[in-house]
């Protein structure tokens, strides 16, 4: 967005070097065909020349579709040879060191795959490497969304969307992650049983509900089975395409920048460069997956071995996002009470439900909140520059804090190995650090926010350096400014600035809607929000910045001797 | 510069915003013309690069064909060999799974590459902008939809008294909709008190009521003697039925297995309080269930000295020197320990069964001082 320091008035207006194609006709017959049945050219009318922004950062969430795609081409590769079954056998496969032992079925068939099947440990590990990479792409691309301000109206349901799609990412990793029935993931299915009984009232009726009786059982590979394959799938797709379409629907927001306004969308057409850039980059995706399938091992079952729950191996980690909920898990203080015959595993619940359930829930009312804070019901297509968003840019930074802190914790005892630390001291020192960490990442953050902001009014009012020395006669030394350009200065102050709501007067309420009176509580939070921000210089202001900063260039000295401008403030 | 004219001073308008725009929108940025638009050898070499992506992509697709075909795979031809086929040096891994792997990243990553470069760099790149629609509908369509709501009502013909079809319907639909799921409750044994008792209050142990159960070798089955085992020594065990169990009942087994590990140690007498349960041990030795208290995660990290037993999973730590209190971790209660005596042979059996149920809480659960904290 900054731009070079170069003065540009002139207004260019956009237009298409290329003459558009012929139209449709010229597809021949075949579009007839179907636009005589379906209306294509209606449809090609809407596609064709959509125009999308081009931004890197809106490629995050192509990332996690892309890796959704291959999910789904790898997993159908992946059914044709696993057996979601329990059932005991003996393995006579021809990995040699678990050859004659016990084990489940789906063990074996995954040992299978691994071993036996021509590709197919090729494809497992992609499948296990995608679904690492939905997750992650998801996340970032939630961060972008929620740094950016990109989920105020109009596009609050495409964010709710967003949050239901990482949900089920997330439990259908878990799903995945439990079918191979080896030690590792037959520990997770434990630790989930475990968080499955601490609910209250119904945890044990759930727990025999959902493993038909007590843990381990022989029916929870194959309802996982289902779950993985079909129910989150779908739904899954339903999600994307609702998500889509919505997108399609708003059109997409964009960043700041000359002649971008709430009204426009500035960008590359669908077809041909967006398709191509869009298109190249699933393509890439896919090679890259691939290419991490070929040479970096993940999950190889065949060294733990089948599940056996009365073993287990030092220093399992589940996949990387369950992570925090794992750290909160181990880090809560032992807190469980008994009331009337009943036990309630408070040490179990808030971490393992409590910390997903809050981490998914916050996500789902965030918008709502910042909404009621600004009373602001126009749309938003303009993106904010995280700077500018201060406050919500720090309590971003802050939960993002807190959730390394309890990633962090999920390997308390990797950090105490590796670092050569007391575990104990680790637990007690992450015990502290998930209150601590957001309180100075909010302060921190917000501080550079303030501080970019500051920067941005400096460029505004002095130019930019130039870097250049000058002398004058009197021996005094100077560094003149060149004022930024018209474009630059137009991306630095098109912003809303928002003031905080003032309370309604007890006496001015009668009468109105209740929904438009603000009260005392509602201002203060606002105030907290909203308060502190740099001021846009007003265009009076700008004037005479611009002024100083010409007659400075002209190397008059009464200037020079002005502190503003000669830095010796 | 002109637009010094028509400023906007700042001013709060009734949305509570300031949107001031000292500055004037200049419009779209001047496009300028890549050394590809510029430059004729530049654009050929680019066109040449794309098109070698193009054409070397099928090539590699081809390799990735003769590899699956032609290096002999984990499965091999020769099923004598411990792990098929070759195995690329330094990496260690399967050819096969190596060159298809490499040969079909390359082939996809090629298209993608050849993509992105035709879009950047040959490719018309000048931004084109698009009005905004209207996201909301026209007052004349919400007019519209308003009266077609009005016809729609008169048609169904449900004002006044009749207005109860509608919610007879809605009551309807919602009651059949959810009747189906009743046919869930059958997804598994309801946890009634009976249940419980048979299910999680209850392990293989309990069947010392008809015969005797020798605490055995969780690997080999082995019986254990209490003389052959030295101070500081742990075992895994199992109780001695879960060995006839995998046979006449295998669909059980690793529920029960799950319940019935133990851990068998062997301590200094004079080094351990063994207060209120003076009986449950032979000579220093005790026997508690491995399964953690927390979530369940098989117990195994043993300290001699100190007598403690730390969970890999999530930390928590017992001391089986003091009746299997927690001293660290998240667990909330003690570990249960098993009743144990010797027969007449020597050989280590169990009294009784838990007195508590083992493993993770659930709601259902009594609390039981003596033998979930430990305290006497």
């Amino acid at each position: 967005m900054a731009k070079p320091a170069q003065v540009s008035t002139e207004v260019v207006q956009p237009h298409n070097a290329v003459k558009p194609n012929p139209p449709l006709k010229k597809l021949g017959p075949a579009a007839k065909w179907g636009d005589d049945r379906v209306g294509l050219g209606g449809i090609g009318n809407f596609l064709l020349r959509k125009i999308f922004p081009d931004h890197w950062s809106f490629m995050l969430g192509e990332i996690a579709l892309y890796s959704f795609i291959i999910l789904l081409v790898t997993g159908v590769f992946l059914t044709i040879w696993f057996k979601p079954s329990m059932g005991e056998i003996e393995y006579q496969g021809s990995y040699q060191l678990l050859k004659g032992l016990p084990m489940s079925e789906a063990f074996a068939s995954t040992l299978n795959i691994s071993f036996d099947i021509r590709g197919g440990l090729l494809v497992r590990q992609i499948h296990h490497w995608a679904a690492m990479t939905f997750v992650a792409a998801m996340m970032v691309h939630a961060l972008r969304v929620f740094f950016t301000g990109a989920f105020r109206k109009p596009r609050e349901i495409n964010w709710l969307l967003g949050v239901g799609l990482l949900i089920m990412g997330t439990i259908e990793g878990f799903a995945g992650y439990s079918l191979p029935d080896d030690l590792l993931s037959g520990t997770g299915l434990r630790f989930a049983d475990g968080l499955i009984r601490s609910i209250p009232l119904v945890g044990t009726w759930v727990e025999f509900f959902l493993f038909g009786g007590e843990f381990p059982g022989t029916l929870i590979v194959p309802r996982l089975y289902m779950v993985h394959i079909l129910l989150l799938p779908g739904l899954i797709l339903g999600l994307i395409a609702a998500h889509l379409a919505l997108v399609f629907y708003h059109k997409h927001s964009q960043y700041p920048g000359p002649g971008r306004t709430e009204t426009n969308v500035v960008g590359i057409p669908m077809f041909p460069t967006f398709a191509a850039k869009a298109g190249g980059l699933f393509f890439i995706v896919s090679g890259f997956l691939t290419l991490l399938g070929t040479f970096v091992q993940i999950n190889p079952v065949w060294v733990v071995g089948p599940y056996n729950p009365a073993q287990v191996t030092a220093g399992s980690q589940p996949d990387w996002y369950m992570g925090p909920a794992e750290g909160a898990v181990r880090i809560m203080p032992n807190i469980e009470s008994y009331i009337g015959g009943t036990t309630w595993s408070w040490n179990v619940m808030i971490p393992g439900l409590g910390f997903l359930g809050l981490l998914f829930v916050s996500l789902g009312v965030y918008p709502f909140i910042e909404k009621w804070l600004t009373g602001d019901d126009s749309e938003h297509h303009i993106v904010d520059r995280p700077r500018n968003a201060a406050t919500r840019t720090a309590i971003g930074v802050a939960a993002m804090s807190v959730y390394a802190m309890f990633w962090l914790s999920g390997g308390n005892d990797i950090l105490a190995i590796r670092f050569h630390v007391s575990l104990n001291q680790v637990t007690e020192v992450m015990r502290v650090m998930v209150f601590l960490a957001p309180i100075l990442a909010f302060i921190i953050t917000k501080r550079i926010c303030l501080g970019l902001q500051r920067k941005d009014q400096e460029r505004l009012l002095h130019g930019s350096e130039t870097g250049t020395m000058m002398r004058t006669a009197d021996g005094g030394y100077y560094e003149p400014h060149l004022p930024i350009s018209h474009d630059e200065a137009w991306t630095l102050t098109q912003h809303k600035q928002y003031m905080p709501l003032d309370a309604t007067a007890a006496d001015d309420r009668n009468g109105l809607a209740k929904k438009d009176v603000v009260s005392r509580n509602r201002s203060r939070w606002s105030r907290w929000f909203y308060k502190d921000r740099v001021e846009i210089p007003t265009a009076e202001e700008l004037i005479a910045a611009r002024d100083h900063i010409e007659h400075e260039k002209h190397g008059e000295l009464d200037d020079v001797h002005d502190p503003e401008l000669t830095g010796k403030h | 510069m002109s637009e010094q004219n028509d400023v906007k001073t700042p001013d709060v308008n009734e949305h509570g915003w300031i949107q001031a725009q000292p500055v004037p929108n200049p419009g779209i940025e001047e496009h300028v013309n890549r050394w590809s638009d510029e430059d004729e050898g530049a654009n050929r070499r680019a066109t040449r690069q794309i098109v070698a992506c193009f054409a070397l992509s099928p090539l590699f697709a081809i390799a990735f064909i003769v590899a699956y075909f032609a290096i002999p795979g984990p499965l091999g031809r020769n099923p004598e060999e411990s792990y098929g086929g070759p195995i690329v040096p330094v990496l260690g891994m399967s050819a096969q799974h190596f060159y298809m792997g490499l040969f079909l990243g390359l082939a996809i990553l090629l298209i993608g590459i050849g993509l992105v470069q035709w879009a950047r760099r040959i490719m018309n790149d000048r931004e084109i902008a698009e009005e905004r629609h209207q996201l909301s509908s026209t007052p004349e369509n919400k007019q519209l939809v308003l009266e077609k709501l009005e016809a729609m009502g008169k048609d169904a013909n449900i004002y006044g008294r009749r207005s109860i079809i509608g919610w007879s319907l809605l009551g309807a639909l919602g009651l059949t909709a959810l009747a189906p799921l009743v046919t869930l409750a059958d997804a598994g044994p309801w946890p009634l008190p009976s249940t419980r008792h048979r299910t999680l209050e209850r392990t293989l142990f309990a069947e010392t009521e008809s015969k005797t159960i020798y605490l055995v070798n969780d690997v080999t089955y082995e019986r254990i003697k209490a003389s052959d085992m030295e101070i500081g020594q742990l075992i895994n065990g199992e109780p001695s039925n879960l060995e006839e169990l995998h046979h006449s009942d295998p669909a059980r087994f690793q529920s029960e297995k799950a319940k019935s590990a133990i851990i068998v140690v062997r301590m200094d007498p004079n080094t351990i309080n063994i207060t209120g349960r003076e009986d449950w041990q032979v000579g220093g030795i005790l026997a508690f269930s491995k399964i953690c208290t927390h979530v369940g995660c098989p117990i195994s990290l043993w300290e001699q000295q100190t007598h403690h037993l730390l969970c890999p999973c999530h930390q928590s730590t017992f001391d089986l020197g003091n009746h299997g209190k927690v001293v660290f971790g998240p667990a909330a209660r003690a570990l249960p320990q098993l009743p144990i005596t010797v027969d007449a042979e020597g050989y280590l059996i169990a009294q009784r069964d838990f007195e508590v149920a083992v493993g993770p809480s659930f709601f259902e659960r009594p609390f039981n001082r003596e033998n979930d904290k430990g305290e006497y």
